[in-house]
């Protein structure tokens, strides 16, 4: 039993309800159980996805044939890219850390919907496994990207349907989880907790949901337009039948653009929490950072169009996607200058979140940065399709949302289990997982800038000793990144006892034990000022 | 108040629905009688006109739209500006192609 602050309750952790075992857990309408089933589906596919990806990176080594065949490539990058898209970065750091901290960072006992958000962990797992499944069944595994193009999507002789439908149900679990933070947020918030005296983290999560509830519709519909046309031959994108195959693109990227802000808004939202707390000094332009998530959410509808500067559209729409995406920049350079300005004159506590953070801006600087360089449309004529995609997807994505995503878990890894981690480890698994992150995603500008297309097992031997430095550095990454999840778990075994609050955070999961009680509040507490006030 | 709020629900009488449901298949009878008649590049436009008719009947009678707190209706006619704006950004290619 948890006595910490005189809590009677027993911890999330403690108390099972009425299951044993393994049904406390997938039985649970607990929101921090919940999130715990997450974190380790969440683990689990993104263990098979960075193997994937090292696979293929050890294929690149060499020109030729290195490990396997052309088509096992095809299926590989295919299956990578599903299964880190929607299944890891989409429901990254909302399914699992917006679920366990959502109601206590507001001041609630849990989300407004408890079994709904059951169902949409159930809706996520049975998702990734249709995508799995698709992989083993019928006439070979997909070859057509995560993107699903038109028209060779509805062509191929691989196994389209089961993938496209788990992306369809993966897209369910996303609406469900948007609609109940959505709700949660506007109808929960404890007494006191005005909009904004609402932290940063929610704020993110409030803007994402609205994404997720507004735009995960249309990609299912896509998908299921593709079934539609495979099945019954409905001309929706194939000419012959007199469908249009830009049509394909122009709705898959009206989700699948935003969908990037469903990634990074709550990255940013992380990263807007732990950079207080080490500063131990107020947020620089609170109200502006709120406005930039709103901001960059409502942007961020409108600029799909840059992902098909290449395809055929017309020149009107080419300058205003353009232009669009430009204006998106600004928003979120208004987030990196007020980070910075935090840490202005700031007594920083170096902690292992903090070199997170700080990685975080520096890979996220790089990443949008080569975001304008593709968003321009003279360089992008050049650039589109090279490995120089390649690695400005990279940056952005598995830089932005996982470098957050990792600085988040060791932020509130004492919160959720109650246990200190070991500082020495987690700081050179992340000191060997930035060198190999930068050795194998910074190569691939110059690759691409030199011309070599991405999604091809094979190449020229001008870029043979570039591959090569890609392909180390893919090892050196993996191995950093092994590092940080053992050091990580034999903290659960190993670990010192967590305080309430080891970092010195002021937001309201600080004010309750680690972990947390069942019902995260003996009483709910009354808000009387502002997230981050240090003064 | 809203009706959350005040314990109470609003009660429609059946009658009202059986007139909405009469207008909704009248007005799905138009939609596929007026595919039989050419109309060129305005078909699609009277087709969505009396697609969005019938959705307000169903978001505002079955869905009680009217009844709710207008802020609910406030973020229905925000999501329809969007999907709006999506289109508009759309067309920008298909019509200037």
């Amino acid at each position: 039993m948890s006595t910490q602050k005189g809590f009677e309750e027993p911890s999330y952790l403690e108390y099972k309800g009425k299951y044993k075992g393994i049904f406390s857990w997938i039985l649970s309408t607990d929101h921090k159980r919940i999130a715990i089933l997450y974190l380790f589906s969440l683990l689990t596919f993104f263990a098979i996805g960075a193997t994937l990806g090292l696979l293929m990176k050890l294929e690149l080594i060499a020109p030729g044939k290195t490990i396997m065949t052309a088509q096992t490539y095809n299926a590989f990058f295919t299956l990578h890219g599903i299964i880190m898209i929607f299944a890891v970065v989409i429901p990254g750091l909302p399914a699992v850390f917006g679920n366990f901290f959502l109601p206590i960072m507001i001041g609630a006992k849990d989300v407004a919907f408890p079994r709904l958000n059951l169902l949409s962990w159930y809706f996520y797992v049975t998702g990734v496994s249709l995508v799995l499944i698709s992989q083993f069944t019928g006439q070979g595994p997909p070859d057509t990207g995560w993107t699903f193009y038109a028209p060779y999507s509805f062509r191929t002789t691989g196994n389209m349907l089961p993938a496209v439908f788990g992306a369809f149900v993966l897209g369910f679990s996303s609406i469900l989880t948007g609609l109940n933070f959505l709700v949660t947020i506007h109808r929960m918030r404890a007494p006191g907790m005005t909009w904004l005296r609402m932290p940063l983290f929610p704020w993110t999560l409030y803007a994402t949901g609205w994404v997720q509830l507004l735009a995960t519709p249309i990609i299912g519909i896509t998908l299921l337009m593709i079934v539609a046309e495979r099945t019954l031959h409905i001309g929706f994108f194939d000419p012959t039948l007199g469908g249009d195959p830009l049509l394909y693109q122009h709705l898959f990227w009206t989700y699948s653009h935003p969908a990037v802000y469903i990634m990074i808004l709550p990255a940013m939202g992380a990263i807007s929490e732990i950079i207080p707390t080490f500063c131990h000094k107020t947020i620089f332009g609170y109200k502006f950072i709120v406005a930039s998530s709103i901001a960059i959410a409502f942007v961020g509808y409108f600029i799909w169009g840059h992902h098909m500067f290449t395809s055929g559209m017309s020149g009107t729409a080419l300058y205003t996607f353009s232009l669009l995406t430009f204006i998106v920049a600004i928003p979120s350079a208004v987030k990196v200058f007020n980070w910075i300005s935090t840490m202005h004159k700031a007594s920083i506590d170096l902690q292992t979140p903090f070199f997170w953070a700080v990685g975080f801006l520096f890979v996220f600087m790089i990443g949008g940065f080569s975001g304008l360089i593709l968003g321009s449309l003279a360089t992008n004529i050049h650039l589109h399709n090279t490995h120089f995609v390649v690695a400005h997807f990279h940056f952005i994505v598995f830089g932005g949302t996982g470098y957050a995503f990792f600085g988040a878990m060791h932020y509130w890894y004492p919160k959720i289990t109650g246990k200190m981690y070991d500082s020495r480890w987690a700081n050179t698994g992340l000191i060997i997982f930035f060198a190999g992150f930068i050795t194998l995603y910074g190569e691939m500008f110059f690759l691409g800038m030199r011309g070599m297309p991405r999604r091809y097992y094979d190449y020229d031997e001008i870029f043979h000793t570039g591959n090569i430095f890609s392909s180390l550095g893919a090892v050196v990454m993996y191995f950093g990144l092994a590092v940080i999840i053992i050091n990580l778990f034999s903290s659960l075994r190993n670990g010192a006892k967590a305080p309430s609050d080891p970092w010195g955070g002021k937001t309201l999961e600080w004010t309750i034990p680690s972990p947390p009680p069942v019902e995260n509040f003996e009483e709910i507490p009354v808000v009387t000022k502002g997230p981050y006030n240090y003064k | 108040m809203n009706p959350i709020e005040n314990g109470k629900n609003h009660i429609i009488p059946y009658k009202t629905f059986l007139y909405v449901l009469a207008g909704l298949i009248a007005l799905t009878l138009t939609s596929v009688t007026l595919t039989r008649i050419s109309l060129g590049t305005l078909t699609v436009t009277i087709a969505l006109i009396i697609a969005a008719v019938k959705s307000s009947f169903v978001l505002r009678i079955f869905m009680h739209l009217k009844f709710e707190n207008k802020m609910f209706s406030r973020a229905v006619i925000g999501v329809i500006m969007l999907l709006c704006a999506v289109i508009t950004i759309t067309l920008l290619d298909y019509l200037n192609r």
